[in-house]
């Protein structure tokens, strides 16, 4: 219950950082070289002003910025992020239809990153300046450095182009029309290489992580306890090492969810996914302006969620932090 | 001069010398390697590499020498990388330094403000400051610069916070020194150590930013990228993959060269965690 409370408190506070982006974001768009009338009249293959000033008094766009501003933040406080008038549907429909694939992807390429990086970066520590330390510590620099879009297309030449193994993009096989598990194992067949693509650099970053802070609960006295007490190996680091050494890890994943997010609008491109991401990148080229401040609304929800089901889990790993408060 | 013998006898460090400093000759002698327009039409379109001695690394979809853009792409992706890291570094420090220094009321409102920008992924925020104000090559390294230094800006305010309350600055207080002194004479030179090590993630993260930008189209065009190479190989990537891969080799080359760089000035820096290790 204490730990509730504590979170929730830590998601009150992210209110003010809400409104302080979308009002950022609102006023940064006023700078934006033409709006979606301008991008609508090009789409209808143009139109005289006058026809253009009643489009956009139909759009609410005629009024003054702060009107503008306000008239925004009061329909998002009913969750009405507006209309898109590239896609004629309510942005937030459009942004509903788009988020499943990004956060399917999205959990998918966290539970890979952690899951092998938790285990390279123990093994790593435990074999510390040995050979699979060296080759575990070489690889995570070569993931890092390794930029995901281009990952993603030598990934699907090796794989899709000559071995043919996966499919090179989708979200699933559009000729078939599978219902059940088989629709299931069809989505997932999609989604192998765009996890890969996405989690590779999360991964070598929780490696380097497990590996730096393993070593350093290796060498606290109540670890020499364990030993002392005659445990295995195996069993020190399982029960009294890992918990501990898997903190910074935690925190990482909430610090970093904002990243992963940006990297799923480019790995979404490259699969050509219709994720959120994709969704973003198509506003930005189609000048649709209202679903692009939807999707960073959306994001930074999804973000604040993340971070809050982060601190729950942080203060489960660690009692300290419910006992103090 | 310690930390020097330090950096020099680490073998990453080294490696990772190599590597930047074979990727800056590249960038400083694109034109006396390469003159000319290395977006120009050079040859027959989509020659493999090897296949004509002209291009040893072939020729793209348009005809373009390969070789060349790579050559000319070190030199934008070096610049990019460095002027966005200047630009986050100069931004991150000034909040930093302020919200640490003064506490408070000041800190409560410049964190909010980093929080903002933390919360907002990065590469959305660039995107949308690519569509605000334009993809030319200055306009993509400001939004670069602009949305890179969050963390900067974390890491000075904590440096400022330990060291504040110090001795040192205490006694300068006292000597009645201003606080524009206090700060970029006494506080700003032992709190920036760790923000130059933090400079090289912040280079390799813009470099990998702006590869990306332009591997959307979403960068500027008239100027040869890597980034900008490889998204034009992905229309013949089922059989001409190596017009992708080899600007991708080379974004990773230097992405390695900067983190080992990195790493070893860290080790030289914090010896104390350097031999803990």
């Amino acid at each position: 219950m204490r730990v509730l409370r504590l979170a929730g408190r830590r998601l009150a506070a992210s209110l003010p950082t809400l409104l302080l982006i979308l009002m950022g974001m609102f006023l940064l768009l006023q700078f934006a070289p033409g709006d979606t009338v301008d991008a609508l009249m090009a789409q209808i293959g143009g139109g005289d002003a006058a026809f253009a000033e009643e489009m956009r008094r139909f759009y609410g766009l005629d009024a003054g910025i702060a009107a503008q501003l306000w008239n925004y933040l009061l329909r998002l406080a009913t969750l009405d992020l507006g209309f898109s008038a590239i896609y004629g549907k309510p942005v937030a429909t459009v942004i509903l239809e788009r988020l499943p694939p990004t956060i399917l992807l999205m959990a998918s390429a966290l539970s890979f990153a952690f899951f092998f990086g938790l285990v390279l970066g123990v093994i790593a520590a435990r074999r510390v300046n040995r050979w699979p330390d060296t080759l575990i510590s070489t690889l995570g620099l070569i993931f890092y450095a390794t930029p995901s879009f281009w990952f993603g297309l030598m990934a699907i030449v090796v794989f899709s182009v000559y071995l043919q193994w996966l499919p090179a993009g989708g979200f699933s096989d559009i000729t078939q029309s599978y219902t059940g598990i088989a629709a299931v194992l069809d989505i997932a067949r999609h989604l192998v290489l765009p996890t890969l693509t996405l989690g590779l650099i999360f991964l070598a970053i929780y490696l380097r992580i497990m590996r730096a802070s393993m070593l350093e609960v290796l060498s606290l006295d109540f670890v020499r306890t364990a030993r002392a007490k005659g445990l295995s190996e195996t069993r020190v680091v399982a029960r009294h090492v890992l918990r501990n050494a898997m903190l910074p890890m935690v925190t990482l994943i909430g610090l970093q969810a904002g990243t992963m997010l940006g990297g799923s609008v480019v790995v979404e491109s490259v699969f050509a996914l219709p994720g959120l991401g994709r969704l973003a990148y198509e506003s930005v080229v189609q000048r649709d302006l209202n679903t692009l401040l939807g999707i960073v609304f959306v994001s930074a929800l999804l973000v604040i969620a993340i971070n809050f089901v982060v601190d729950i889990l942080y203060a489960r790993l660690d009692p300290r932090i419910s006992s103090e408060s | 001069m310690r930390a020097l013998k330090a950096y020099l006898r680490s073998p990453p460090a080294l490696i990772g010398s190599v590597i930047l400093l074979a990727v800056l000759v590249m960038g400083i002698g694109a034109h006396w390697f390469y003159p000319g327009d290395p977006l120009g039409l050079a040859g027959r379109p989509l020659q493999w590499p090897g296949q004509n001695p002209r291009f040893p690394l072939g020729t793209d979809s348009s005809g373009r020498d390969i070789a060349a853009q790579l050559f000319h792409g070190a030199r934008v992706s070096l610049l990019i990388g460095f002027v966005a890291t200047s630009i986050a570094a100069m931004i991150g420090i000034a909040i930093g330094a302020l919200a640490g220094f003064y506490g408070g009321a000041v800190d409560t409102a410049l964190m909010r403000v980093t929080e903002a920008f933390q919360t907002l992924p990065n590469f959305l925020l660039l995107l949308v400051l690519v569509a605000v104000f334009g993809s030319t090559i200055e306009t993509v390294t400001i939004a670069i610069g602009i949305v890179s230094w969050p963390p900067v800006a974390r890491l000075t305010r904590a440096e400022f916070l330990t060291l504040r309350t110090r001795d040192f600055v205490q006694a300068c207080r006292v000597q009645g020194l201003s606080d524009a002194h206090l700060i970029l004479r006494e506080v700003l030179p032992n709190a920036l150590p760790p923000v130059i090590v933090y400079a090289s993630v912040v280079m390799a993260v813009a470099i990998l930013l702006e590869s990306a930008l332009a591997f959307l189209q979403l960068s500027d065009p008239n100027v040869p990228s890597w980034g900008n190479l490889i998204g034009l190989g992905r229309n013949v990537l089922r059989t001409e993959w190596y017009v992708s891969a080899i600007p991708g080799v080379a974004i990773l080359m230097t992405i390695l060269g900067v983190s080992l760089v990195g790493q070893g000035l860290n080790d030289a820096l914090n010896p104390r965690l350097a031999s803990g290790r």
